[in-house]
């Protein structure tokens, strides 16, 4: 299958048609920082953007993706070894990364969140995060990294 | 010189985590790396009469199907020994797949291993297993007839019974009492990250990537169970995403990838299923509890009676210690806990955040709120009145506590006397409003061996510091470096802390609270160590001009030995070495804990919370909580508070989410993130955490007293008394369900 996978045009071959694009991604494109804690659409852990929109690719077959343009963690920040981008920044100075197993899914949802609606009150904040369950933080603090980057603060 | 710790910095491991660079243990990539997936056992208890795996044997992809019938030997299994102890500490004192018996459902029968996940996991739908059922009991209900006083608990290390004074004379001389009786779902821990370990073998030699609390502990229980010497085997921990317990003791998983890897030659992962990680790492029990409380017409405890009844395996005696804090918190002459047990078709239970002091904890603080009640105390007044002024029992001095500051400071921010405290009084439209307070305790335990780190200077100034401890999340890396910058005097982005890895020195498993106060200990000792080691070498040194100067006069800042008095005559760490034609310069600390502290050093908590219940619907809405806490030293506020405040969510989901119901099939019926109900952003209410100053000589060197889970002690009792005097309904059973209000 060939995809675009943040802003690079890749291949991976022998991609059996049940794989998800989480699959693809974590193991056969060397991009593991999309998490897998659910499979089943349950916790956002592995929310990438396709095509622009933000969706958990769990629920993606790996074909769907096809000729497609995916973006994820990664690609936000401009690669792994490259400086934090705002968002990513944001949760750094607000203490909203604790264990960090659902950050990555939730950069992208607040990098969506904000490129939509650059300045949410609270209520949409948890409204857009809904769907991102995070068990070490409480919340608060990921409110306070959205508030912060919304703000330009980070 | 303090400089360093205390501060709020953000975490060191922090980038990585929000980049996507991390790599937990699911994510290191390795050539030729192959998956396993276990397989579980449909029925609780039984055997298996026969498994055909030609099916998946002839699938895509597959290399292996291990089952009970050629899965190779290995070593033996040891006790069950908690890991803080720091040597091998499985989870429960039975490795699957020896025979064909059945003893609890998800139990693992099967192993399969593919080039890929998916052919693995398509693979392990094709096996045919057929199993003769046999009775089984899964709760509380089921054996209750059956049930058994406990000799000992909690792998052996506290008894079944404990006991002082003479709880019956207390209950008789008491001019009040309250009997009560508390029903408590089982929980499961669900991080987000499910538990994965990816091994691989070079000849004899082992490493594996480990999501676990304690390197060591995968280390040593790995040594056993597949009869490798220890010197042979390593486990890497990175990162780990989050445990909450399920991860501080060593379960099958780890070992069954060692086998799969040597028996197709290749690295293997096996990462487990969300459903899998109801049944493969243990769960908090079950359980209910009688209490019975009896207290003089002025509130003064007469007697504490505390019963629990709840099931364990067939394999091991484990009961969270649900009875201890509640059994250390308030000065009571008599009282008497006992330990009930039922032998179930359940996996060993297991630590679960707060193991024991939540459950107990809101038996104690919902019952002497009724006891306030009854006595038209104010619910603070009660506690007040019976402040142990010494631990209970043996009336030793606590080593620290500044548990009247955090009353007092958590009134303040409540607004705790200015509330109504009469029942339903407080109105927000339609909605009934109310306050709610409880006490919060949690032990200082204490590791069983010594804790060592190594600090490495080199000659430019910079310095690494090594501990094999893992961080699941907590920020003791990011604590450890600026007790570490403290300990050496150098400036904080000159130090590296290394870590997660089994291969650097002893520590025991974080776990219990204890892992910042016995690692902090270990790095501080080591770094002072070093301090010191180069202060005695310049004075040694001619050519130093602290050459000859008494060392109690040199003090060290920013990498720089100087006087006290004239910090002019001095020189920098850089200096002294490079003239000595030094690369580096290091030393091994090694910190010997204390005896066992649990019993007169704990860190202690007030909590208030303040809820909105819809009488109509039954709701339940947290607004507020507000923790103050006394944990001792606060190494770094930022990711101490984080801890406290997650903590303090735990509590809430604990009292109005949480629950696992066993299934009438003997199966945990609702094994999904959907079905399993935790706290989302919408359930999160505005908390505000304190910690109040408090220091500690007897702890550890630098008194810490670990704040990973008193935040969560006392939320469910504030939340469940603020339910009362919203409602005038006194709950007792977790969790709290739209049933119990309407
Ligand atoms: S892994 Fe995709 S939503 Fe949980
Ligand atoms: S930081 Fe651990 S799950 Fe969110």
């Amino acid at each position: 299958m060939t995809c675009t996978v943040n802003g690079v045009p890749r291949t991976a071959d022998d991609v059996w048609e049940g794989e998800s694009l989480l699959y693809v991604l974590r193991e056969r494109l060397g991009l593991p920082g999309s998490k897998n804690a659910c499979e089943q659409g349950e916790c956002g852990s592995c929310t990438v953007y396709l095509d622009g929109t933000a969706v958990c690719s769990c629920l993606v077959a790996a074909g769907q993706a096809v000729g497609r343009e995916v973006v994820t963690v990664e690609g936000l920040s401009g690669g792994p070894d490259a400086e934090p981008g705002p968002v990513q920044r944001a949760f750094l100075a607000a203490g909203a990364v604790q264990c960090g197993f659902c950050t990555p899914g939730l950069i992208v949802a607040v990098d969506d969140l904000l490129s939509r609606n650059p300045h949410p009150t609270d209520p949409q904040i948890r409204e857009a995060l809904a769907g991102n369950l995070c068990r070490c933080t409480g919340y608060e603090k990921i409110m306070e990294a959205v508030r912060l980057a919304a703000g330009g603060q980070a | 010189m303090t400089t360093a710790i205390g501060r709020p910095i953000d975490r060191v491991d922090g980038p990585a985590k929000v980049t996507g660079a991390g790599r937990y243990s699911a994510d290191v990539p390795l050539p030729g790396l192959v998956h396993a997936v276990v397989v579980g056992s449909r029925i609780p208890a039984g055997r298996i009469i026969s498994i055909d795996t030609r099916a998946a044997e002839q699938a895509n992809g597959v290399l292996a199907v291990l089952t009970h019938l050629n899965l190779p030997k290995g070593g033996s299994v040891p006790p069950l020994v908690p890991s803080l102890a720091g040597a091998a500490a499985t989870g429960q004192t039975f490795f699957p797949m020896q025979d064909e018996v059945i003893h609890y459902a998800g139990q693992h029968v099967a192993v399969v291993v593919a080039e890929t996940l998916e052919q693995a996991e398509h693979a392990a739908t094709l096996l045919r297993i057929d199993y003769a059922a046999a009775p089984f009991v899964t709760t509380v209900e089921q054996g209750r007839e059956q049930a058994y006083e406990a000799r000992r608990i909690f792998g052996g290390f506290l008894p079944g019974r404990v006991e002082r004074g003479d709880v019956d004379a207390g209950l008789a001389e008491a001019a009040v009492t309250v009997d009560l009786g508390y029903r408590y779902a089982a929980n499961h821990h669900n991080p987000i990250e499910c538990s994965a370990t990816t091994a691989v073998w070079q000849g004899d030699r082992l490493t594996v990537y480990d999501a676990t609390q304690g390197p060591n502990a995968t280390l040593h229980t790995l040594a056993e169970l597949l009869n490798v010497m220890p010197s042979h085997i390593r486990v890497v921990t990175d990162f780990v995403g989050g445990s909450f317990g399920c991860k501080a003791m060593i379960w099958d998983h780890p070992a069954l990838a060692a086998l799969a890897a040597r028996h197709v030659g290749r690295p293997v992962r096996l990462a487990l299923s969300r459903e899998q990680m109801f049944s493969s790492v243990g769960h908090r029990e079950q359980q209910e509890q009688q209490l019975t409380l009896g207290a003089d017409a002025q509130g003064r405890l007469t007697a504490v009676r505390h019963h629990k009844l709840s099931p364990t395996s067939h394999f091991d005696d484990w009961a969270e210690p649900s009875l201890g804090v509640a059994s250390q918190l308030y000065a009571c002459p008599n009282y008497q806990g006992v330990y009930r047990l039922i032998r179930a078709n359940t996996m060993t239970p297991t630590f679960t955040r707060c193991p024991g002091e939540a459950s107990g904890m809101f038996a104690l603080e919902t019952a002497l709120d009724e006891l306030a009640e009854r006595l038209g105390l104010d619910p603070l007044e009660i506690r007040l009145r019976n402040y142990a002024e010494t631990t209970p029992g043996d009336g030793t001095p606590w080593s620290s506590k500044k548990l009247r500051e955090c009353y007092r400071r958590g009134a303040e921010l409540a607004g705790w006397d200015r509330r109504d405290p009469r029942v339903g009084a407080l109105r927000d439209g339609d909605t009934l409003l109310g306050w709610g307070m409880a006490t919060s305790a949690y032990p200082c335990y204490q590791p069983g061996n010594p804790q060592r780190a190594r600090a490495r200077l080199y000659a430019d100034g910079s310095a690494v510091v090594q501990a094999s401890i893992s961080d699941i999340g907590t920020g003791s890396a990011t604590a450890m470096t600026q007790v570490a910058a403290d300990g050496l005097g150098v400036q904080l982005e000159r130090v590296r802390f290394q870590y997660g890895d089994s291969d650097l020195p002893n520590t025991a498993a974080a776990v219990g609270s204890a892992g910042a106060g016995m690692v902090s200990a270990a790095v501080h000792v080591a770094t002072t160590a070093l301090r010191d080691q180069l202060i005695a070498q310049a004075l040694a040194d001619p050519g130093s001009p602290l050459h000859g100067a008494d060392p109690r006069q040199v003090t060290v800042a920013e990498g720089r030995m100087a006087l006290r008095e004239r910090p002019d005559v001095g020189e920098t760490y850089a200096a002294l070495l490079q003239r000595a034609f030094m690369a580096d310069a290091e030393a091994v600390g090694t910190w010997n804990p204390p005896p066992d502290t649990s019993g007169g050093s704990m860190t202690f908590g007030a909590q208030f919370a303040q809820v909105a219940v819809d009488p109509d619907l039954g709701l339940v809405r947290v607004r507020r909580l507000i923790g103050v806490f006394d944990a001792g030293r606060i190494l770094n506020r930022k990711t101490a508070h984080s801890q406290l405040m997650g903590g303090m969510i735990w509590g809430m989901s604990h009292a109005l989410l949480e629950g696992t119901r066993m299934g009438p099939d003997g199966r945990w019926a609702n094994a999904s993130l959907g079905e399993y109900l935790v706290p989302v952003n919408a359930d999160a209410p505005e908390v505000v955490v304190e910690t109040v100053e408090s220091t500690d000589t007897v702890v550890n060197p630098l008194g810490v007293k670990g704040v990973g889970e008193v935040g969560m002690v006392g939320t469910a009792a504030a939340i469940a008394n603020a339910i009362h005097h919203a409602t005038g309904k006194r709950l007792h059973r977790l969790p709290i369900t739209i049933e119990d209000l309407l």
